[in-house]
Parts: C-alpha cells; sequence; structure tokens
C-alpha cells in the first residue's frame, strides 16, 4: 500500500457498529461488563479506550512498530519511556535535544537516579566515549532543534547493537511519512504529536510505538500505572490530523525549500540552516535516511535587533512557541526555547543571538516571502 | 464576599469571556498562543504550561478546597504521580494499606522500583499511624479515606497535626467525599488529591485528575512536575470537569440520600451479611465524619452470605451497570476482588476483607425506590 494511502487507512478507520467513517469520540470513563467471568474487551478509559486506540494503531501501523501509545503531551511520551529505566541505570542522550527533554532527565529523572550523559550525537565517535557499564540506552533526535543537525540513525543503531543498549529517537520533526527509524533497528519512537502529526497548532499530544511487543507490553502497563493518558477528544483531532499528514508536509516542504534557498540570496541573512540545502554538512546523511528535508528551517541574521525588527513586522508568520502546524511560526531560540540555557553554553552550541526558526505552514510561499522580505529590509 | 461552596461552583468560569460575555468559559483547543511582542506574554504560552480552559478548572478546585493552587492532570493516577514527585529515591510514606489498586500498582510497580519505600498502615487505626510516623525515615503519609473498598475513616485532623510536627508531608485522597463533604486542607493537610473521573465530574464520561496544595512553595514544585513531565488534562476533558462541578453539591446530596435508603434496607436483608456504609449509625468511623465533615458520601460496600450468589447478581440488575469506575450519576456496582483490587496479592486482599463476597455500589441520582428494586430483584 503506498504511504499516503496508509494515512487514510491505517487500520482502525471505521466505526464497526454503525459503519460511520470517523472512530466515535468514546467520551466515557468506563464500560459495562455484560458478564462477570469473561470481562469484555473495554473496562476502564485510562487502561484502553476505543478512540484512543484507533490512533494508538494508527502510529504504530505508519512506523512500523508493534505497539502505539497516546500520552497527554510529548512530554509525557517521554517521561513514560523514561520509567522504563531502574535507579543506578545510565542513559547516553544527544546533546541538541528539545528543552523540555533536558529539563525532565536534570529536573525530575535524576531524583530517581537515573544518570544521564549527554554527548554529541552527530559525532558517533564521540558519542560512543559516553557509553559506561550502566548504560542501558541512547536517545537522540534527527534532525535536531533549532540548528537542524543530523545524526545518522545507522550508525546509532550499530552502536546500540554492539553495546546491548534500547534505542529512542525522537522523530516528532520528520513523522513517519519522511523518517522511520525503526525501519532502521531503532526500538522506541517518540513524538510531540503537537506539531506535524496533529499539525494544527490546537492540541498537546504525545506518542510512543516500539518495534518489540515485550517493550510495547512494559511501557502500556507504564501507561496504565502512571495515567498520563491522552483524552478522547484529543485522540481524535490527532487521527483526523494525521489523514491528512501526507498532503501538509508534502506542501510545507516545498514552502521551506524555497523559502530556505530566497533566504540565502537576503542580503540581511548571515547563514541558513535546512537539511535540504547543498551546503548543509550532513545533507547525504540525512537524504539517505529521510526521504525529505522537513518543514523546519533555521537562519542567522546579525543580532539581537534585527531579530527583534522582523518579529514586530511580519504579518504572517506568528511569533510563537511550537512548531508544525497550517500556521507558520517564527521563534527565538535564544529567548524562547533556550532562554534557560547560560549564554555562553547557548553560543557554544551555535544557538547566537541573530538565529531565527521557522516552520513553514499551508500560506502560499509568495505571500511569505513577500511578508519576510518587508520585515527583513 | 464569602461564598458557599455551592454558589462556588454553580458559577464556576462564569465572567471570564470578557469579549464575548458567554456565561460558559470556552473552550481554548489550542497547543501555543501568539506572543504581542518579543519578551511580551499574553500569561499563556504553550497549553501544556498553562491553558485558560484549564486554569478555570484549577482555579475552581483550588477555591473549593482551600489551597492555593490547583492542578488538573489527565488521569487521577497522573495526579498521584505527580505528588509522588514530591519524593526522592530512598524515602519511605506511610500508606493507607487497603487503599484503591491502581495507587497501590503506581507505588509497587513504578515507583519501588525507583527507590520510594510505601509501607501500608491501617490509618483509621490513629495509633498505629501514630507509631509509623516514628520512624525517622518517613517523609510523608498518603490518606484514602474513606478507603476504597471497606469505606474506614481516617481522622485526618489528629492525623495531620501529627505528620506536621514531624515535618511529614500529608496527602488525602478526596475522591469519595469531595470538597462538599470533606476539606482535608481547612484540617491541617498539604494536599488533596482526587480521581476528578469520579464525583467531580460525575457523569461517567471523562477520566481526569487534579491535585490542590495548601501552600506557595508545594504549588510551584508540582507545577514544575506538571509541566516537565506533562502529564495534563486537555481544554475538553476540562471543560467537562468545569460542566460537573457546576452540579457538584446538588448531586452530591442526592446521592447520599439515595445511599442512606439503600444501606439501611439492605442491612435488613438475610442474605446480606455485612453492610460497610459510613452513614450508618453503627460504622466505625461516622463520629469522626459528623465531627469533621459535613456528609457521608454515597459508596456503599456489603458482603453476602454466598460466593455463588455474586455472577447472578451483576448479571441479573438492571438498573446497576456492572462497570469499573464510580461516583457518576449512575448507579454502578463493582466486585473489588477482580476489577479494582486484582493488583493486591490474594494474601493482602485476605487480611483486608476484600474476599469473594464483597461487592461494591456506587449510588447515583436515580429513584431511590427503583434501585432498591432493581437489588430485591437479585437478593
Amino acid at each position: 500500500m503506498n504511504y499516503r494511502t496508509k494515512l487514510i487507512h491505517s487500520g482502525i478507520d471505521r466505526d464497526p457498529y454503525t459503519g460511520a467513517s470517523s472512530i466515535p469520540i468514546y467520551q466515557t470513563s468506563t464500560f459495562a461488563q455484560p458478564d462477570p467471568e469473561h470481562p469484555g474487551p473495554y473496562d476502564y478509559s485510562r487502561s484502553g479506550n476505543p478512540t484512543r486506540e484507533a490512533l494508538e494503531h494508527a502510529i504504530a501501523t505508519l512506523e512500523g512498530g508493534s505497539q502505539g501509545l497516546a500520552f497527554s503531551s510529548g512530554m509525557a511520551a517521554t517521561s513514560s519511556v523514561f520509567l522504563l529505566f531502574k535507579p543506578g541505570d545510565h542513559v547516553v542522550v544527544g546533546s541538541d535535544i528539545y528543552g523540555g527533554t533536558y529539563r525532565v532527565l536534570t529536573g525530575l529523572f535524576k531524583r530517581w537516579q537515573l544518570n544521564v550523559t549527554f554527548a554529541d550525537s552527530a559525532d558517533p565517535d564521540t558519542f560512543r566515549k559516553a557509553i559506561t557499564p550502566a548504560t542501558k540506552a541512547l536517545f537522540i533526535e534527527t534532525p535536531a532543534n533549532p540548528l537542524l543537525n543530523i545524526t545518522d540513525l545507522k550508525a546509532m543503531v550499530q552502536i546500540a547493537r554492539t553495546h546491548d543498549l534500547l534505542a529512542i529517537t525522537d522523530n516528532t520533526f520528520m513523522t513517519p511519512y519522511l523518517q522511520r527509524p525503526l525501519e532502521f533497528g531503532f526500538d522506541i519512537v517518540v513524538h510531540s504529536a503537537t506539531k506535524f502529526l496533529g499539525g494544527h497548532s490546537d492540541l498537546i499530544a504525545g506518542l510512543a510505538v516500539t518495534r518489540d511487543e515485550s517493550i510495547g507490553r512494559h511501557l502500556k502497563a507504564i501507561q496504565n500505572s502512571f495515567g498520563a493518558i491522552l483524552g478522547p477528544q484529543d485522540s481524535w483531532l490527532v487521527h483526523r490530523g494525521i489523514r491528512t499528514l501526507g498532503v501538509r508536509i508534502e506542501a510545507q516542504q516545498q514552502t521551506a525549500g524555497e523559502i530556505a534557498l530566497w533566504l540565502r540570496k537576503n542580503p540581511a541573512v548571515r547563514r541558513v540552516f535546512y537539511p535540504g540545502l547543498d551546503d548543509h554538512p550532513a545533507r547525504d546523511i540525512h537524504l539517505r535516511q529521510a526521504s525529505g528535508a522537513g518543514a523546519v528551517l533555521s537562519f542567522e541574521l546579525a543580532g539581537k535587533p534585527e531579530v527583534l525588527r522582523l518579529l514586530k513586522q511580519t504579518k504572517l508568520a506568528l511569533p510563537a512557541v511550537s512548531l508544525g502546524g497550517v500556521e507558520s511560526i517564527l521563534s527565538y531560540p535564544a529567548m524562547m526555547s533556550h532562554a534557560s540555557m547560560p549564554r555562553q553554553e547557548r553560543l557554544a552550541r551555535g544557538i547566537t543571538d541573530g538565529l531565527v526558526r521557522l516552520s513553514a505552514g499551508l500560506e502560499a510561499p509568495d505571500d511569505l516571502m513577500a511578508d519576510l522580505e518587508v520585515a527583513l529590509t | 464576599m464569602t461564598l458557599q461552596l455551592s454558589t462556588l461552583l454553580a458559577q464556576a468560569g462564569n465572567r471570564r469571556d470578557e469579549k464575548t460575555g458567554a456565561i460558559s468559559v470556552p473552550i481554548y483547543q489550542t497547543a501555543s498562543f501568539g506572543h504581542p511582542g518579543l519578551g511580551q506574554s499574553t500569561g499563556f504560552d504553550y497549553s501544556r504550561t498553562s491553558n485558560p480552559t484549564r486554569l478555570v478548572l484549577e482555579e475552581t478546585l483550588a477555591s473549593a478546597d482551600g489551597g492555593v493552587k490547583g492542578f488538573a492532570f489527565a488521569s487521577g493516577l497522573a495526579a498521584i504521580d505527580a505528588v509522588l514527585h514530591l519524593f526522592n529515591s530512598g524515602d519511605r510514606i506511610i500508606v493507607t494499606e487497603d487503599l484503591y489498586g491502581g495507587t497501590y500498582r503506581l507505588l509497587e510497580k513504578v515507583f519501588r522500583p525507583l527507590g520510594l519505600d510505601a509501607v501500608y498502615v491501617d490509618t483509621s487505626d490513629t495509633e498505629a499511624v501514630a507509631l509509623a510516623l516514628q520512624d525517622p525515615r518517613v517523609h510523608g503519609i498518603f490518606i484514602e479515606t474513606p478507603t476504597n473498598p471497606l469505606l474506614k475513616i481516617a481522622d485526618i485532623r489528629v492525623i495531620a497535626n501529627m505528620a506536621r510536627k514531624r515535618n511529614v508531608l500529608s496527602i488525602v485522597d478526596n475522591t469519595f467525599l469531595t470538597p462538599v463533604f470533606q476539606r482535608p486542607l481547612e484540617l491541617g493537610a498539604d494536599i488533596a488529591v482526587y480521581s476528578a473521573t469520579k464525583y467531580l465530574s460525575g457523569h461517567n464520561d471523562v477520566v481526569a485528575g487534579a491535585v490542590v496544595v495548601r501552600t506557595p512553595d508545594l504549588a510551584e514544585r508540582v507545577g514544575f512536575y506538571q509541566n516537565a513531565i506533562g502529564s495534563i488534562l486537555g481544554p475538553q476533558d476540562s471543560w467537562l470537569t468545569i460542566r460537573g462541578l457546576k452540579t457538584l453539591a446538588l448531586r452530591l446530596q442526592k446521592q447520599q440520600d439515595n445511599a442512606l435508603l439503600i444501606a439501611s434496607w439492605l442491612k435488613t436483608l438475610p442474605t446480606v451479611r455485612l453492610v460497610l456504609y459510613p452513614g450508618l449509625p453503627d460504622h466505625p468511623g461516622r463520629d469522626i465524619l459528623e465531627r469533621e465533615n459535613s456528609g457521608f458520601g454515597s459508596m456503599i460496600s456489603f458482603e453476602v452470605d454466598s460466593a455463588s450468589r455474586i455472577s447472578g447478581i451483576l448479571s441479573g440488575l438492571k438498573v446497576f451497570l456492572f462497570a469499573e469506575s464510580l461516583g457518576g450519576v449512575e448507579s454502578l456496582i463493582t466486585f473489588p476482588s477482580v476489577q479494582t483490587h486484582a493488583d493486591l496479592t490474594p494474601a493482602l486482599r485476605d487480611r483486608f476483607g476484600i474476599n469473594d463476597r464483597l461487592l461494591r455500589l456506587s449510588i447515583g441520582v436515580e429513584d431511590a425506590d427503583d434501585l432498591i428494586d432493581d437489588l430485591r430483584s437479585v437478593l
């Protein structure tokens, strides 16, 4: 089946009782049990809800995994995955992961004695050196936020296999439409479904998919015990979003590519970071493991005054946190996603005071460029 | 002006939408919020951190319990999880022994492996609690009262006071009575937690959890975990819970009236051996509730004379639904030993008295005679 067809027909996409073409929103907490000796398929919505299950089945199919699970946020999905480990376990984590993941690891899991080393996953040799006898997993993101650095998925799987580690990746920026890490041998994929999968900036949701059934059962038990589930309304909205994932990503990626090329010619722009550009240092690696460059790019202006001017002048792109929606969003890492990082540390990572991130939406590319042109002049 | 709880609940979220005047707070189905300018915020940046619909619910919960801040979570267990993160690896906490099976599972399967040691105590025995509190390794006490399903009553005022003196954090799961009948923070506890799936939302249509805290320091710490772990309640379910809260006082009164009638009637049946309802004159915890609370709730547990009767009862009822959960407008019947408490070891179930003859009723707002007729037909 073509992947775009799969997005529409991922398995449970019809109500078995009425034939309704959309799964009903089962806004219920509990399910009546017809027979005390033979429990029905559902007993309590935290443990299983048909609307959530349709979404969980869809994401498992799309990522090519055995178990999909839906959580109340991307961070709830990521936190639930970290609950797979025990005190004293060690995890090697990519140094340019999402700030929220960094916060939960250092502010919460550290107190439960999960030890973490942050290492540059774009350089597999450096990354490998962080592994200790206590290491149980590696956790990476590619492309990473906000500089779109690329990590070689195959190299990571090789490291994981050699050292008997679980390989975990956050696939939010690419979605399974462009990149399917489980097919490369990764064990677990997590998503902030708030972004491209939901795609309309109208919900907060997280998803996790496991390749292996027994890890899937373990994570499902954690989902039920810890209870950070996604509600039926939001489950239904994510599932609805997935149906247009293919057309949205294609259009948003096309726009991002055009804007990246156009920005490169603009005299106010010093550098453009986008894995689709021929001068991106890891473009080849990226295109070997993903079928497109995605819809997020970053670019650098002279400094803070220039960024402030841009954000004030732009009429179309929304200055906000988040990405992946149908509306273009401009964000300023130095004052938003990376505000809590010390300036020297931030600069050392290349996140300068002039860096801006653009998530390309579904607006006409000409309108976006005309708007940016005015704001950059 | 100090308002009665019923007034505060009925008007939850009113006068919030200044622009349109909408009486009901809008469902802010949004992930992110545009910034008016750089370094400026409307007070809302990203819905995981704060969402206007969820905020109305959280503020209503805080004022209903007299706390400084409320938090809404994806489920009751997600709420309890956030509170348990206040402890550290190596800490020990005292926990009510016959507590909800889901909390037991969370403590044993998630937190024990992380190094949090739960010791189970009969918290209706104040002296046993006092003894357990002498252990210097104890950092917290987690009480469920009335307990599930045996409806034992703990003296929150006395226990919270003892805990305070020893610098031990006191947490009360107030799911069964809600602030309408029992206000743990006013009795001296530090934190109240809820499965809002039950009475607070009250219609068996939402899975949700809540936490209300007494101090700004606790508010900051729980707020950090809520945002960091991200186990938040979505806007639709937040709105449904607010909608449920508006009728909370009304529902609970009617449910309690029904429960008292049914419990008294059950006691007259030859096929029923034991009736547990805190509103009955012979219930051992009734005095504490009369002194400290304003109601007894609407949960009843009872033991029939023979286990062979259970299957016929569960399949023969026409008005009572055989389902997990409780606290909704519709009456439910549960078989604790195989449903809610299946995660307890058989030895623990035996010790607590959760046997294969025990049934639990959650009484709804139906007509009491219809409910009694339904039970009569199978008993």
